[in-house]
């Protein structure tokens, strides 16, 4: 597992509560995660911090899996 | 029971009537400050005048760049923590609608509704990460009951309701309640132009049978900032002395 994969993961366990075994890359952040709208909004803010990337909103509509977030990320972070 | 310390404020408008109240009001429950406004000597003189370590942020609400430079510049100052956002800065530009310019809806519309979006989307993002936030916008009475010759102020009031009404539904697992403050008439610039016979015409629909005043405003905004009032959003406390009952 990728070092980004490690790390959006443990955002996702942080900000949902959900157990880390939950968090597989095909998890859906909705449909297996239990995210709500607000959530993703939040979830997208974190990984911006956390790696230094720009998510613009058309990007964040795309970002449905936990693969789907980690993808982006090692494709735009510096 | 309201005491703000360890809380963190914004409020726009910080140095007119109702606005340098309620700024003295969340002081004085122990909140530390940043006062805006759009006039910087007046602003950095009342900053003075409080006191303690609040800071004076100046911007001007017209200009929504300036709008949302505010908020990342506000939370900065004061430590990036921001708990409390006040928008209580207004304009009014009133005419009958007949008479009334382009210019003078969307100045009213741009600074009194626009500028208090944009300055609740940027707080929500450190009031979110902080699970805690307290949104209080000071609306009117006539957004509720109408005035003739405000068509743009009364849209502009009543558009804060129900947009506060929205994010408080947004927001509120997050700990974050959103509400309005309406004034009735209260003592102000805005009120001490009034001709004399309006004045007294207007007493007589008061059933307090006096004009309101800053202070006044001041506790409602303290009790909708304070930890107490965490089951309180997506209202509106009417502070009018009984002359509109809604």
């Amino acid at each position: 597992m990728s070092e980004t994969a490690d790390r959006v993961k443990k955002i996702v366990v942080e900000h949902l509560g959900v157990e880390a075994d939950k968090v597989t890359e095909d998890a859906s952040f909705i449909d297996d995660l239990g995210a709500d709208s607000l959530d993703i909004v939040e979830l997208v803010m974190a990984f911006e911090e956390e790696f230094g990337v720009e998510i613009p909103d058309d990007a964040a509509e795309k970002i449905t899996t936990v693969k789907d977030a980690i993808s982006y990320i090692d494709e735009h972070k510096g | 029971m309201f005491d703000l310390t360890g809380m963190t404020a914004l409020v726009t408008g910080a140095s007119g009537g109702i606005g340098s109240a309620i700024a003295r009001g969340l002081a004085a429950q122990g909140a530390r400050l940043a006062v805006s406004g759009s006039n910087a000597e007046k602003l950095a003189a009342f900053r003075d005048s409080l006191g303690g370590d609040h800071v004076a942020v100046p911007a001007n609400l017209s200009d929504p760049a300036a709008v949302d430079a505010l908020v990342p510049a506000a939370a900065e100052a004061l430590g990036g923590r921001l708990d409390i956002l006040v928008n209580n800065a207004g304009v009014t530009r009133d005419n009958l609608a007949m008479r009334m310019k382009d210019e003078e809806w969307q100045q009213v519309i741009q600074v009194n509704l626009e500028a208090a979006f944009r300055l609740i989307r940027a707080a929500a993002k450190p009031m979110m990460k902080q699970r805690f936030g307290r949104v209080i916008s000071i609306t009117s009475v006539v957004g509720q009951t109408g005035n003739p010759g405000q068509a743009n102020y009364a849209a502009s009031k009543a558009g804060l309701v129900g947009m506060s009404k929205a994010l408080a539904q947004e927001l509120a697992s997050r700990n974050i309640t959103v509400n309005c403050v309406a004034p009735g008439f209260i003592r102000s610039a805005m009120t001490d132009v009034l001709p004399e016979a309006q004045k007294t015409a207007l007493l007589g629909r008061i059933p307090a049978g006096d004009l309101g005043t800053g202070e006044d405003i001041a506790a409602a905004v303290v009790y909708l900032a304070s930890k107490e009032a965490g089951y309180v959003t997506g209202q509106t406390l009417h502070v009018n002395g009984g002359m509109a009952m809604v």
